[in-house]
Formats: C-alpha cells, structure tokens, sequence
C-alpha cells in the first residue's frame, strides 16, 4: 500500500487480543513518538490513562460547576422568593436564614452536580456524533466486544502508510489496515 | 496472546491458595466474546413465552386499571379515596412511601457498592437502577395527584405567578418536591450514561436496519476510545457518589415530612434514619424477588450466580436488623417518654382493634422471617429467598399503613377519631401503578441491556492487563 496524500485517510488500524498487549504496544506508540493515536476497547483499560497521559479528566470540575451553579441560583431564589419578593413571617422567624435554604439548595446542588457530569462526559468527548470514520469499519464492530483496537491518526507528524504500518505489525497488531475518511 | 503470559505453572504457583480466592463474578467463563453473546442474547432472541404471559396482564393493569383509576380520582375528586378528616393521609402516601423506598435499593447496589468496589455488582446493577428508575415514576405520580387538583401542581413549583406567591421553603414537604424531582431526573441519568457503551455494544451487533438505527442513535456515537473511557470513568464516580448522597437524602426528606408534625407516632428524631433503612431493606426485597425469576428465565445463572443472590440476602438481612433495632427503640421511647399519647399510639400498632393484624404482620415479616436469612440454607434456597422477598415488600407496606394511618386514626381527642379504609380506587390505582411497573420492567428486559456488558467485562480476570491469565484477586484460570 503506497502511501498517499494523508487527507484522503483517518489512519491506520490494528488489532490486539488482550488488554495486556494493547497496553504494550501504547507504551511503544508512545515511545516512538506518535501523538495522535488513540485505543478503542470494550472496557477501560487499566493503566491506558497513564500510558496516554491522560491527565485528570476534567469532568468533575463540569460536575462542580453545576452543583455550585444550582445551590447558589436555589439560595438565591429563596432569598428573593420568601425575603425580598413577598416577605412573609412565619413562626417569627427571620426572613432568610442558611437551615431553611439548606435542604432545597443541596438536593438541586446533586440535580446540577449530576446534570454536570454528565453534560461534561458528552462534551468533552464530542458526543453525540452522528458519524465516526472507524464506525464504517467492519471489524472495528469488534472494539466493543473482544478485541482491542490501536488507531494511529493520519494527521500524526511522524505518521507514514509504510513505516507505521511495519511498526504496529512488529507490535503484535494483527490485521493493519487503512482506514477511509470520507471528509 | 501478547507476550505478557509467561508460564503459566508460574503463574498457579503465585496465585493465593485456593481457601483465599474470591469466588469469580461470572462462573463457567468463556472468554470475553463469550460474554458479549450471551449479555447481549436476550435483547436479540425472539420473545420467550413467559415474557408475554407477564407483560400481558401488567399492560392490561396500566394501560386500563390505572388510567381508569387516574382520571376517575382526577375529574371527580379525592373524595373517592377513602381519605377523610381525620385520615387524610391514606394509601397514597403509604404507596408513595412504599415506591420510593423500591428505588432506594437501587441505587445503593449501583452506586454505594461501585464506591466500595464490590465487583459482583456490576452484574446486578442496570437491573437494580432499572428498578429504581421505574419506582421513582410510580412514586412520583402520587403527591402529584393527592393534592386533589393536579391541574394546580405547579404552584409546587417556584415560577413566577399572577398570584404573586412563591411556595413556602420551610416546609419539608417542599423540599419532598424537589428530592423526588432530584431522584427522578438523577438516576434516569445514572441509568441511561450506564447504558451508552452498552447501546454502542447492541448497536455494534444489530442485523436488522432498525437495530442499527435505534442504537446508534442512543449510542450517540460511542467509539469506545480511551479518551471516551477517561471521561465516562469519572462522570461516573462523580454520579455514583451523587446518588449515593441521594439514598440517604430522598427518604430522609420524606421521613422529615412525618417528624416535623406534632402527630404522636411521627413526632420522633429517628424517622429520618427509619426511612432510609426501611427504604432499603424494602428495595433488597423487590430486588430478590426481580433478580430470582429473571435468572432464570433468561439464563443468566452464569452470570447472577447464586453467590451474588447469596450476598443481596444478607444486606437484606442487614437492613431488616437496623429497622428491627428501630422498632425496638421506638416502643421503648414511647414508653419511656411517659407521653400518654405516644403510649396510647404505640400500644394500639399492636393491641388496637382496628390495625392490629398489619400491626402484627410488620412484627412477624419485618422482624422474624427476616431472621430465616440468617441461615446460609435459606440463603442458597432460591424459591424460599424469592417468598421471603414477596414478604418484605408486604411487611414494609403494612409499616408505611401502621406509620401514616395508624397514628391519624386516633390522634389526641377522641372527638376527632376515626377510621380508614381503602375504597375500590385505592386499590385500583395501586394496581396500576404495580402493573405499569412490571410493564417498564419487562419492556427494559426486552430490549435494552439488562446487564452492564462493558461493566461485567471488566471485571474479568482476563481484562486486567497486569494478570493475563488471571487476576491478583481471584487467583482464576483462563
């Protein structure tokens, strides 16, 4: 297979049987240099974080973000329901006070906290998409059952048809091919 | 294979002695593939016989009794009900009670037992949200309609109106509004994130031009990458913990909707604990008797082995001694007050001639047939496990009756005594609800993954990169 003008491409495809072996042959993606790759398996590979350098996802921030936007927009409404809008006395109590807000501020803190998370997931991994190039592939039907799919992308700096295609066989990775991006 | 499997006598050798390993999540393993067909099969293969013969009377209950039961309470008022001064508070509040504490089970299995890092889990858990998902709409439809006019149930909510009135925030049975919406809305989300890289599974194996369809859709474009992964991990510890601060939020609410009033019988500190643990203990019950049938049925004794019913029966026990330890301590508070009131209530759960019978059957449920679980025979027989869960679910709805009817009937002057009894609408509706339940059920059964495929692949021992031949817990072979 000559290799092409990278446009035309998404990149390249391998397959691995066993988590330890994909987990192997990132290390040495890695290594090699590569930086847009990216491994695709039925079930989150422990260590893959690490070997990608993923970092700390940043879904929880999302989560926090929302769960604070929600208690300080509840207490806020409180506020502006029962002291300033339509002031009213009950049991002589004052007009606005942390207990009475509290509860209904912490359960919408877990409404926006949840909301959060799962708003951050979808966004920060560009879902929902209506089409992915590697979905068009047949056998990547297989990345959610058994087995464990290494892509190296064609807009990779060191990515080259032949020579990456050498490197994923030596690691292991059966059946490299080339995968189409009808962009 | 890579290159990480070494010898494998060295690898036995290394392995715990056999007295120290775990008993597998999934017996009889097959690999990975093996797994995907047989999580996924039932989702794909034609629709078994029993399948019918269940959906068809639990249609027939939601889609005649309880719509039927609705409107007529709707349009002709709560007075159909058997509510009246002095019990206003009748079935639907002892149902609404009843159906959240179904879900809080649900939850605590999924989410509580992901945070301690239970495995067995995952085998049980999209069962057991399924549940709490479907109950929380079955509860959540009751104050919805018992406030008598549920054309007005947006004055619960804080928007502004002509009237120019916010609702009262004091008010624990405001904050209900918003714990039940919470509930609702949070762990329709827990669910459906749980399902995504499932959704991309079935839509990965679909045939048929619609499957692939549908599924891609609600997949929503899952790859299964690992950056996909990254985030999803996180988002869903975050929910998990989220939902676990919910458990005991949810029903501590509705227990502050009983202590806040002055009612002899409510008016107690411990209600909030009361209802999360009765909540609890009553959710293990219905998920012993969801989980018994359904393994079998749909073969999936491999995968919900008998050691997981085994482990749900002892929470089941566990909660059941919490809420007996509160049963005591109530009694004895009451005595122990030296309130006449309280005495008189408490002594009339048991003595009274009108409830004693429910009385006495949350005593003999709740406290001693939850005692049989002690007993690791009871725990392996699964025809007794699933009557023992029939009888929690009854026993704990007797409770929500002693708690909400028992202490209204006859408050503190005997003027204002009364009695209760459910009409034919009552009843009618809380048999819709039951059946609108077990129709979602069977539906969700039927066509999405009922179990976390990608959750119970991962906790294979082959899915550790670190042991290919068998993981440092559980010692197993390939």
């Amino acid at each position: 297979m000559s290799a092409p003008a990278n446009k035309n491409f998404y990149g390249l495809m391998a397959e691995f049987d066993s988590p330890a072996a994909i987990l192997h042959a990132a290390e040495k993606i890695r290594d090699a240099g590569y930086r847009r790759w990216d491994t695709f398996t039925p079930f989150p590979v422990h260590g893959m974080d690490k070997v990608m350098k993923l970092g700390n996802s940043l879904v929880g921030w999302v989560s926090l973000a929302g769960g604070a936007f929600m208690f300080a927009n509840v207490a806020g409404l409180i506020w502006f329901a029962n002291a300033f809008d339509y002031p009213l006395i009950v049991g002589g109590k004052p007009m606005f006070s942390v207990p009475m807000t509290f509860v209904p501020s912490y359960i919408m803190l877990i409404m926006g906290g949840a909301v959060g998370a799962l708003i951050g997931m979808l966004g920060l991994n560009q879902l929902p998409r209506l089409h992915h190039p590697l979905l068009g592939k047949k056998r990547f039907e297989l990345a959610s059952r058994d087995k464990f799919i290494l892509v190296i992308g064609a807009k990779d700096e060191k990515f080259c048809a032949t020579e990456t295609k050498k490197l994923l066989e030596a690691l292991g990775g059966a059946r490299v091919e080339l995968v189409e991006d009808a962009d | 294979m890579s290159e990480a499997v070494t010898n494998l006598e060295e690898l036995k050798r290394l392995a715990p002695p056999a007295e120290l390993r775990r008993a597998p999540v999934v017996e009889g393993n097959k690999g990975l593939g093996w797994l995907t067909d047989k999580l996924s099969a039932f989702a794909e293969a034609k629709t078994p016989l029993w399948w019918w013969i269940l959906f068809i009377p639990a249609a027939f209950a939601a889609t005649v009794i309880f719509p039927t039961c609705l409107f007529y309470q709707v349009f002709t008022g709560v007075g159909v009900w058997g509510n009246n001064h002095p019990v206003m508070w009748g079935l639907d509040i002892v149902n609404f009670i009843w159906w959240v504490g179904v879900a809080h089970a649900g939850t605590l299995i999924s989410a509580l037992l992901f945070l301690t890092k239970q495995h067995w889990r995952t085998t049980i858990g999209r069962m057991a949200e399924a549940m709490t998902v479907f109950s929380v709409m079955m509860a959540g439809l009751y104050p919805a309609i018992h406030v008598g006019r549920a054309w007005f149930d947006w004055f619960m909510f804080p928007v502004p109106n002509s009237n120019g009135l916010w609702p009262q925030f004091r008010s624990p049975l405001m904050w209900d509004v918003f714990a039940v919406n919470t509930y609702l809305v949070v762990s329709m989300l827990f669910w459906f994130m749980g399902m995504i890289p499932d959704f991309a599974v079935l839509r990965d194996r679909s045939t048929t031009r619609i499957r692939k369809t549908i599924f891609s859709f609600l997949a929503m474009g899952w790859t299964g990458s690992a950056r996909h992964w990254h985030n999803y991990e996180k988002a869903y510890v975050v929910l998990c913990g989220l939902c676990t601060l919910l458990v005991f939020t949810v029903s501590s609410i509705v227990g502050l909707d009983f202590c806040t009033a002055q009612i002899a019988g409510w008016h107690a500190t411990i209600f909030p604990l009361y209802f999360v643990i009765g909540a609890v203990f009553c959710g293990f019950g219905m998920i012993l008797v969801i989980l018994i049938p359904l393994r079998k049925w749909c073969g999936l004794e491999n995968i919900i082995t008998k050691s997981h019913i085994d482990k749900v029966a002892k929470l089941a026990l566990v909660s059941g001694l919490i809420i007996d330890y509160i049963y005591m301590m109530e009694f004895f508070i009451a005595w122990y007050s030296g309130d006449p009131y309280e005495r008189w209530v408490f002594g009339h759960r048991l003595f009274g001639h009108t409830y004693m019978v429910l009385g006495w059957m949350l005593i003999g449920i709740n406290v001693c047939v939850t005692q049989l679980l002690w007993f690791k025979k009871v725990r392996a027989n699964l025809l007794l496990l699933f009557i023992i869960g029939v009888l929690i679910n009854i026993g704990m709805w007797c409770e929500r009756f002693v708690i909400v009817v028992g202490s209204l009937y006859q408050e503190f002057l005997p003027a204002n005594w009364g009695k209760y009894l459910p009409t034919r609408w009552d009843i009618g509706l809380y048999i819709g609800t039951l059946g609108a339940f077990f129709m979602l059920y069977l539906l969700f059964v039927k066509f999405l993954p009922m179990i976390a495929i990608s959750e119970v692949k991962s906790v294979m021992p082959e899915a550790d990169p670190h042991h290919p031949l068998g993981g440092a817990k559980t010692g197993g072979e390939k």
